[in-house]
């Protein structure tokens, strides 16, 4: 365990730091981050005096050298826009991506094992085609598509939902401000959480309904049959169990692309997350929130994924962590 | 337990109170919300609209481009190179300090290190204070936008920023990327303080107690301003009632909130024009005013306004808008294919030519359509565009280094004045002067640029009416750039919120003005 630790720590530090040298030698293409800065009419020589001051016109290496020594003490630069430490920004952003995420997770767990595993056992019947025939819908509709037709139907025509933003929230002692405790931050939550949910939710059903049935096909499966296992502990002690190995690790990587994802749900719905100050930074060249968004995510990404490895070995004892000793 | 009963009571108790009041709230959606508190940090729409918001000007213009006065009185010509401005008097700031000149001195000196800023007051050479409510105005030459450029003078509270904050730093300081006591806080004189903001989320304003002009008819008492970016969400927000006013509108949804019955939708013709610039050191062809005609006579600029503006702008054959001093009524957009072809042949180049384009996909209202629609145009006199369209990010550094043969851009004149057009976009490129900064084309005609240098110091509007007006047709019959159209501009509110009254063409409204009817 310890080993498996260590070695997962030393990738991470790779990673982070590929990571790191990608988005900063990105930015450059990004486009000039003073024609954001300044208004339209302000001279070249004064615009060169900005950059000097900013420390935009040294060579790439001293650039980079300047990033990494203050990232190593925890800086990853001070952000143009909010003129704030780019980390702060972020993390201040983060509570409401990480709730988005929660709820369309919910949303996921919650329909995704009892459909795939119905539509699995019951592949012929009208309700799992009916789900089947859903899902492709479900999976071929763009996510910003799916939340303006969502805002349409539920905020202007219906005028049941909130079309936009985060509701009331509030702010819990250790600084993480949640909307999850006020009935107008829980409504402003559904329609964000569902379209998040609309493009994993079908996959997950499809997922867990193809590893079922070929599980059901198995000999040990049949066995159990043989010797007269009720139905439902062959379906959900011995068939479930092992479907759900894939998908933990499907599952995993998923929650990842998830928060890119959000990019887009957030834009629409105007939630102030992590991914709508992310497209918000591309907009107004904020390179050092940029760069610090990539880093942030990728974190995510590797601690997400060791997350995974770890549940991995609980549901399956077989797979050792560490390698072969 | 008794103490969360009083408390409970006392809060039930001012909510009663609150609403017998009949406060009104005003929730609007921007399309982005103001970068930074400190008015002299950046010269954009953005920071315009705040400043309206939270101080004002010495003087403002009105719904006619006329001037308003404001919080100064009157003014008078002293001489040719002097303005005098006599200040209000009773006036207190945010923060309680009187208002006096020494505010507008102290504010006067501010714009000047402004990078944003100085430009507009480069012309003056001091601000003379008289006594503590008369100042007077010198210019270095005769100076005819004077009161133009006083539009951009919202006296700042020289005492609340005075002194320094908790990092050591002078509270006057003015940073353009960092956290300075400026871009946090700010003590104005205007209808409404700042009462919280979360940047990029919302904004809090609340009305300004002790407000000196008693006779503003606006009855709003908070306004909740949410910066919503993506237009779709902005129109949702409104329809659904979630805010009570939206700008800019796309054209795309102008019929869906003119068929709503709960709603307004108010539209007025804008002052930016949208040209495409011909870049004569790139392409030979270009050098030679017939090519240049000719792609002027091949663009159908009322086929753009319809087809893909929708209506929503008005075709433009110059650059001055209607109202400005230099607009000449007599010069109209001159679409005719055949003069066109002929033109292209007279020139020696029949068989046309293979040019590269550029514009931006993000910065005006259907940019990139509008290129895509110049690039077929232009396919019909046999000139080939190649085009690339990019973010606006990208697209200004490509647009400094000239990077294709036609590329777009847009503009309005932080004076509202014809000159500041014409020094920008056409006037011969010079590096030390800063003229034509903006002029990708190269296009180069020494006796235009003198009419800008005489325009500059004439100060009877009859007559610099008559320069610029004879400069705009100097440059349509010369083709020197494609104008395309003026933007529209366009505002959506909820059926008795009142804002017509408060809106401008410069597209900053008088929010302490508003009145909501119940």
């Amino acid at each position: 365990m310890i080993a498996f630790f260590i070695k997962r720590l030393a990738q991470a530090i790779v990673v982070m730091f590929v990571i790191s040298i990608i988005s900063f030698s990105i930015q450059d293409n990004l486009g000039d981050p003073l024609r954001e800065m300044v208004g339209q009419s302000v001279s070249e020589a004064e615009r060169q005096q900005l950059r000097d001051e900013l420390g935009l016109n040294d060579p790439f290496l001293v650039q980079y050298g300047r990033f990494v020594k203050n990232a190593l003490q925890g800086d990853l630069g001070t952000s143009y826009f909010f003129k704030e430490p780019a980390l702060d920004v972020i993390l201040a952003k983060l509570p409401a991506t990480l709730e988005l995420v929660f709820g369309a997770s919910l949303i996921i767990i919650t329909l995704s094992v009892p459909l795939g595993v119905y539509s699995a056992i019951n592949p012929q019947s009208w309700f799992s085609k009916t789900v089947m025939g859903f899902s492709i819908v479900g999976i071929s509709i763009p996510v910003f598509l799916t939340a303006i037709g969502l805002i349409y139907f539920f905020s202007i025509e219906l005028g049941w939902m909130p079309s936009y933003g985060r509701g009331e929230t509030v702010m819990l002692p250790w600084g993480w401000e949640t909307g999850l405790f006020t009935a107008d931050g829980l409504a402003h939550l559904v329609l964000p959480s569902v379209s998040l949910a609309s493009i994993m939710l079908p996959l997950f059903i499809r997922l867990i309904r193809a590893e079922m049935m070929e599980v059901l096909q198995s000999e040990y499966v049949k066995f159990a049959w043989a010797k007269g296992l009720h139905s439902r502990r062959i379906y959900f002690l011995h068939a479930l169990k092992n479907t759900m190995l894939p998908v933990i690790t499907v599952g995993g990587v998923q929650i990842g692309t998830m928060v890119a994802y959000t990019i887009l749900t957030e834009t629409v719905f105007q939630w102030p997350g992590m991914g709508f100050l992310f497209l918000e930074a591309i907009n107004r060249v904020d390179t050092p929130l940029i760069v610090a968004y990539l880093i942030v995510v990728g974190a995510i990404f590797v601690i997400t994924n060791t997350i995974v490895d770890l549940i991995y070995g609980l549901v399956n004892p077989t797979v050792n962590l560490a390698g072969k000793k | 337990m008794n103490k969360t009963l009083s408390m409970l009571a006392g809060a039930a108790l001012s909510l009663g109170l609150a609403a017998g009041v009949n406060a009104a709230t005003l929730k609007m959606a921007y399309d982005a919300d103001p970068v930074s508190l400190d008015p002299h940090e950046q010269l954009s729409g953005g920071t315009m609209q705040l400043s309206h918001m939270t101080f004002d000007p010495l003087v403002r213009w009105d719904k006619d481009l006329g001037f308003e006065p404001r919080l100064a009185e009157k003014w008078e010509r002293i001489d040719d190179l002097t303005m005098r401005f006599y200040l209000r008097k009773g006036v207190t700031f945010h923060s309680g300090n009187p208002f006096t000149a020494k505010d507008v001195a102290f504010t006067f000196e501010r714009l000047r290190q402004s990078p944003d800023f100085k430009g507009i007051f480069a012309p003056f050479s001091e601000l003379k204070v008289i006594d503590d409510y008369t100042i007077e105005l010198k210019t270095k030459k005769p100076f005819p936008l004077v009161l133009n450029n006083v539009t951009y003078l919202f006296p700042m509270d020289s005492e609340f920023y005075s002194g320094t904050d908790a990092n050591g730093e002078p509270k006057d300081k003015l940073v353009k990327h960092g956290n300075s006591f400026a871009s946090r806080q700010l003590s104005g004189t205007g209808p409404y303080t700042v009462a919280e903001r979360q940047q990029g989320v919302r904004v809090e304003f609340e009305r300004f107690g002790n407000y000196w002009d008693e006779n503003s008819p606006g009855n709003v008492d908070e306004i909740i301003l949410t910066p919503i970016k993506e237009a779709p969400t902005r129109v949702a927000a409104l329809l659904s009632g979630d805010v009570d006013f939206i700008a800019p509108v796309p054209p795309t949804d102008h019929r869906r909130i003119e068929g709503n019955d709960k709603v307004n939708l108010i539209t007025m013709s804008g002052t930016r024009i949208i040209t495409f610039q011909m870049n004569q050191e790139r392409v030979e062809a270009f050098k030679d005013a017939r090519v240049r005609q000719a792609v002027a006579y091949a663009i159908n600029q009322e086929g753009i306004v319809k087809k893909i503006m929708r209506g929503f702008a008005t075709p433009a054959a110059q650059m001055s808008p209607e109202g400005y001093l230099g607009h000449n009524s007599a010069l109209k957009p001159r679409y005719d294919l055949k003069k066109a072809r002929e033109l292209m042949k007279e020139a020696g180049y029949e068989d046309g030519f293979t040019i590269s384009m550029m514009a931006p996909n993000n910065r005006y209202v259907n940019d990139e359509k509008i290129a895509q629609a110049v690039a077929s145009m232009l396919a019909k006199i046999n000139i080939k565009v190649d085009l690339k369209t990019m973010p606006k990010a990208q697209y200004w550094g490509e647009f400094d280094e000239r990077a294709a043969d036609m590329m777009m851009i847009g503009w309005h004149a932080d004076t509202e004045d014809s000159n500041n057009f014409f020094e920008f976009l056409t006037a011969c490129p010079d590096a030390d002067t800063g003229l034509g900064q903006y002029n990708s084309g190269n296009y180069c005609n020494p006796e235009a640029d003198k009419l800008m240098v005489e325009a500059n110091t004439e100060t009877d509007p009859q007559k610099r009416a008559e320069i610029m007006q004879t400069i705009e047709q100097m440059l349509y019959d010369d083709a020197a750039f494609i104008p395309l159209h003026w933007q529209n501009l366009a505002w959506a509110a909820r059926k008795g919120v009142n804002v017509e009254p408060v809106l401008n063409v410069m597209n900053f409204p008088y929010m302490g003005d508003l009145v909501i009817e119940e």
